[in-house]
């Protein structure tokens, strides 16, 4: 960067000295200039508010300094707060283990045809809304659903035993079926670009096909299978119309517990609490990645 | 033996296809059905009178469709309109901390968004900018500048830069270099990013629902409210529309996404 920039100084045919360093300075003044509007925006409506909720957490609707909101937080939705918690988790694990199986398909997999049509197969719920996601498995996962419907049809189940999937179940089929083309994603292309050098070297010593995912493969691209996953968990806290739609009743994620607090009761000071807990729970999933997880100077 | 492993390889790859795409074929049916209850496995009868109610001139869908096309229409000009000039600067200038800055554009989608929105509403409440489209088009905007910021910002660099001196060179300002060099080599990278941004916007969900009520009702937010109403035809038929340009434009963008700019993608 620095060296195309001294270059291009060069090419001016400047005389350096005085000059030369005016023109580095103006160059700095538009650069910022140019940068600043969309810097503005993100300060504006993102920064601020941000700022807002951390700060309304810990007031009172008066705004008095209290830790009220967390107590009652806590004591309203701290078991929602666990099944939260716990429907992210869940759901990043079955992602992490489908995308790897996807990903190590189409890097190791020996037939042409086989890998074409999983490349074009596996895509397809990355282009689809949440919102139109949710809507699909709300039908799809009814107790008189297509699924039951279907395995019904097919004698794997007997009618009496069609159950509704709607509860916890559904959220997480919904997360994973629509996150784990988006982590695939990231890992294949990752997988792509290795060096095959240490897969053949694997291959010629007798290791099977999963002993070379598991032991050469995957250790590799664990930087990016990591910030794939990060990604999807963040979002899986973010995205409100799944678990709306799927699973409104308790218990719940906490992102319909915050629409709650604001819908029906105005309570900004719970919903708030509620938020900074989704933030704490998003930041120790990043501290974790980067206590373990990063070697400095290697980019994903 | 090589004709043999094609049938777990055809089990496999068909219990992918099946978890891929039943959930969706389950959409379809829902679209086209006119009456559908337990315990039948199909629809008793199909029809396409549900599709007339949500066509028909003056219907609510086709209002709230018009609603998201324009409110992405506008998010995209805003996302290009500070895009353009960062993307350039952040590509070609001498920036001090560049990284960060270029950091700073993911925050958005890097935290949980439900509280931010909840608490934008509240200040736009404030501002008077709760249930209008300017609210929502800023919402959605700040939402897309990853994809607008970081993909320009490719594209430029993407561009020879030689080009660009040998037109300041015969003469040319920096601006009309930019203008008639510059930009229309990189316009590929600039509308691939475009397209982006107007995708997002088209299918955002919890950022309308906070700060565009009640007087905006984007197409997402009507299908939300046709499916918490029990109404699965209308629910899924507009279902239908929100994923035909999702699925159109994704098919297309390799063509305006080049190798050379999707390696610069973030760096």
């Amino acid at each position: 960067m620095d060296v195309s920039g001294d270059l291009r100084d060069a090419a001016r045919d400047r005389p350096a000295g005085l000059h030369g360093l005016a023109d580095r300075i103006e160059e700095r003044v538009w650069a910022a200039l140019l940068v600043l509007p969309a810097l503005a925006m993100v300060a504006l409506f993102f920064l601020y508010p941000l700022g807002f909720s951390l700060v309304s957490a810990f007031q009172d609707r008066a705004g008095a300094w209290t830790l009220d909101n967390f107590r009652k937080s806590f004591e309203l939705y701290g078991g929602d707060m666990a099944f939260t918690l716990m429907i992210a988790c869940l759901s990043s694990l079955l992602v992490a283990v489908l995308s790897i199986a996807i990903g190590g398909y189409l890097t190791l997999g020996e037939n042409a045809r086989a890998v074409a049509l999983l490349r074009w197969l596996y895509r397809w719920p990355l282009f689809i809304p949440f919102v139109v996601a949710a809507q699909m498995m709300r039908g799809y996962l009814a107790k008189n659903g297509l699924l039951n419907n279907g395995l019904v049809g097919l004698g794997v189940i007997e009618p009496l035993q069609a159950a509704s999937l709607l509860d916890w179940r559904g959220i997480v089929v919904t997360f994973v079926w629509k996150q784990t083309p988006f982590v695939a994603l990231m890992v294949a292309g990752a997988m792509a670009s290795l060096d095959r050098s240490t897969i053949e070297a694997g291959r010629n010593l007798g290791a099977g096909r999963l002993r070379i995912l598991v032991e050469i493969v995957v250790p590799q691209v664990r930087q990016t299978l990591t910030v794939g996953l990060i990604l999807s968990f963040v979002t899986m806290l973010s995205v409100l119309s799944v678990p709306m739609m799927i699973n409104p009743n308790a218990p719940t994620m906490i992102t319909v517990d915050m629409a709650y607090r604001i819908n029906a009761h105005g309570d900004y000071g719970v919903a708030n609490a509620l938020g900074f807990v989704s933030y704490l729970m998003a930041g120790t999933v990043a501290w974790i990645y980067l206590r373990h997880g990063v070697r400095r100077g290697a980019g994903p | 033996m090589s004709a043999l492993l094609w049938i777990p390889r055809g089990a496999v790859l068909g219990l992918a296809a099946f978890a891929v795409f039943s959930p969706l074929a389950n959409l379809v049916l829902w679209a086209v059905a006119e009456k559908w209850y337990f315990p039948h496995t199909l629809p008793l009868e199909y029809g396409f009178a549900f599709w007339e109610r949500v066509f028909a001139p003056r219907s609510n869908a086709m209002a709230s469709l018009g609603t998201s096309v324009t409110i992405a229409l506008f998010t995209v000009l805003a996302c290009l309109a500070v895009s353009v000039p960062a993307g350039y600067a952040l590509a070609r200038l001498r920036l001090p901390w560049r990284g960060l800055i270029l950091l700073a554009f993911l925050l958005p989608q890097a935290f949980p968004s439900v509280p931010v929105y909840i608490n934008v509403a509240r200040i736009f409440y404030a501002a008077g900018l709760n249930g209008t489209i300017a609210g929502v088009v800023l919402v959605h905007a700040v939402h897309g500048l990853v994809f607008s910021v970081w993909i320009t910002t490719a594209a430029f660099a993407a561009v020879d830069r030689s080009l660009e001196e040998a037109a300041r060179n015969i003469g040319a300002g920096p601006l009309r270099a930019f203008l008639t060099v510059t930009l229309p080599l990189a316009a590929p990278g600039v509308l691939a990013s475009a397209i982006f941004v107007f995708l997002e916007s088209l299918d955002e969900f919890t950022g309308t629902y906070f700060v565009g009520v009640p007087d905006v009702t984007t197409l997402p937010l009507l299908m939300f409210n046709a499916a918490m109403g029990g109404n699965y035809q209308i629910a899924s038929i507009t279902a239908l529309i929100l994923l035909v340009p999702s699925v159109g434009f994704m098919l297309v963008i390799e063509r305006f996404l080049k190798a050379d700019v999707l390696a610069k993608v973030g760096h």
